[in-house]
């Protein structure tokens, strides 16, 4: 017979007014870390009025990972998103509806090769005017390259040949309207959230000025048509348009969402950790060089293995997942470990923290590639703790369009031009305020054109 | 027939078809379903091809298991 299980404990800590919330606004991981430190692979930190089980580790994460959404529910564990989407528009569908989303959607393998082509398309254009050398700033460059690849690949490219970089400020500036103060309440009256109202209407204003201009003029030739056309053509029973530019907007700030902000972090990371490992970074030129060396093209080759290249993006994303924490809310009663969960009780799991576990990763906090190498293959051995896409029923749809993205962009990038670092090598690091992380400004690094 | 065979965790699989692009001839995904693998031993010959398929793997669902001797 099992005995009753044990309630779960309390990292040290959070004796404000919100518990840990001061605390998850400056230092998550840390928070995270102590968490497992002193409460092992279950344990909890108190979020406003909730407990947030953190579950770290192979077996507690397989639970979180295998459970489904009627046990542990994702729609109500993120109430940033609610206010960015707009009033309707779902932040995540049942596994059934991914499922068919999936097999309808431009993410499925037979497209990976044009999306590859509009890709390096995409950063040609970006880097047209940069000249032989100069100076970018990372967040800025990569959170707008990210936004023309993904309006081009998930919309289309006639409404991306619509954008200009003010799309990209004011999607910035949804993303940093996710202060965990929307724990507490999501419309409480702070800047940052005021800031993120003002961008959203920003946003439905750009759209509406391109939705008239579609209503205006529209295609003759069905071919032309780009998902835009098809959404402003659709009538309700009284033929009144069916969609207005707010719910357009909501359905595309959606679309666009879960593969902007990781893309464009994780784009940036994987230089940094380039320019830090200089042997790597020629290792990498090199293997591109000879690779390209056969002519192919970009869409042939980023779809394919680039052995060195795949392995430094997968020890990139280790390192700097761009998602820290991944929440659920638990709908029953549940023991994991011996611990209870009750009902309504916050689960979450924490890439930041599990893909650093060093039982399951080595040397946890030094870059090396080659732990991807056989026969260690840290990442297929650890399925449950090499997280940073998630696992599972809930694993990133995104992430081999994801993974093609950046071996495109560097595919460009290396083979041109040659990087330095324009700050010291330390000085690059994430902003953790908010529950989207980005970098932090500034990230400057230099560029040459190869000769 | 080599010395292993593939495994697959339906409950995972969801149909992202990213290992029929790497062995088309071993795994088949049809519009809205999840992967077919009508022989789970392929020979030793094939074993670079699975092995691309199952680390390509989006969700991780694909295993290749050494038989015992």
């Amino acid at each position: 017979m099992s005995t009753s299980p044990q309630e779960v404990r309390r990292v040290s800590g959070g004796e404000g007014e919100h518990g840990h919330l001061e605390e998850f606004r400056t230092d998550p991981i840390g928070l995270m870390q102590r968490v497992r430190d002193e409460c092992g692979d279950v344990g909890y930190f108190q979020l406003a009025g909730k407990k947030v089980i953190l579950l770290t580790g192979a077996e507690a994460n397989e639970f979180f990972f295998r459970s489904a959404d009627e046990d542990l529910d994702q729609a109500e564990a993120y109430p940033f998103m609610t206010p960015i989407f707009g009033k309707g528009v779902v932040f995540d569908a049942s596994p059934e509806r991914r499922k068919e989303m999936l097999h309808n959607s431009a993410l499925r393998g037979d497209h990976m090769k044009s999306h590859a082509a509009t890709i390096e398309r995409e950063v040609r254009r970006m880097v047209a005017g940069w000249g032989d050398d100069g100076e970018i700033d990372l967040l800025d460059f990569f959170a707008e390259l990210t936004i023309y690849t993904s309006t081009a690949c998930l919309i289309g490219s006639k409404f991306r040949d619509q954008l200009d970089s003010r799309f990209a400020d004011f999607y910035h500036l949804l993303e940093r309207g996710t202060d965990p103060l929307c724990y507490v309440d999501p419309y409480l009256p702070i800047e940052s959230f005021r800031v993120r109202d003002e961008a959203r209407k920003s946003l439905v204003g750009l759209v509406q000025q391109i939705m008239n201009q579609r209503i205006a003029d529209p295609p003759a030739d069905k071919g032309d048509r780009d998902m835009l056309d098809v959404l402003v053509s659709i009538k309700d029973e009284e033929a009144n348009p069916r969609f207005s530019a707010d719910e357009i907007t909501g359905m595309f700030i959606s679309l666009m969402f879960a593969g902007h902000h990781t893309s464009a972090g994780t784009s940036s990371w994987t230089l940094i950790e380039l320019l830090r490992h200089p042997k790597i970074l020629s290792a990498v030129t090199a293997e591109l060089d000879d690779l390209y060396a056969d002519g192919q093209e970009v869409s042939f080759h980023a779809l394919r293995q680039i052995p060195l290249l795949d392995n430094v993006v997968k020890e990139t994303l280790r390192m700097h997942p761009p998602l820290i924490i991944l929440m659920r809310v638990a709908k029953g009663e549940f023991e994991v470990q011996g611990h209870a969960i009750h009902d309504g009780e916050f689960v979450a799991a924490s890439p930041a923290v599990s893909n650093r576990i060093a039982g399951d990763f080595p040397d946890p906090d030094a870059f090396d590639p080659d732990r991807y190498d056989k026969p260690r293959e840290e990442d297929v051995i650890h399925r449950w703790t090499w997280i940073p896409f998630g696992a599972g029923r809930h694993r990133c749809v995104g992430a081999a369009f994801g993974t093609m993205q950046i071996k495109a962009i560097f595919s460009v990038l290396l083979r041109d031009y040659e990087f330095e670092m324009a700050q010291p090598a330390e000085s690059y690091r994430n902003d953790h305020s908010k529950m989207v992380v980005q970098l932090a400004a500034p990230a400057r690094v230099r560029y040459r054109r190869r000769k | 027939m080599g010395d292993y065979r593939i495994e697959v965790d339906l409950d995972l699989c969801q149909g992202h078809a990213m290992c029929e692009i790497e062995a088309p001839e071993y795994f088949r995904v049809p519009k809205r379903g999840v992967v077919e693998i009508p022989d789970t031993q392929p020979p030793e010959s094939a074993r670079p091809d699975i092995e691309r398929a199952v680390q390509s793997c989006p969700t991780r669902a694909l295993t290749i298991v050494e038989k015992e001797n």
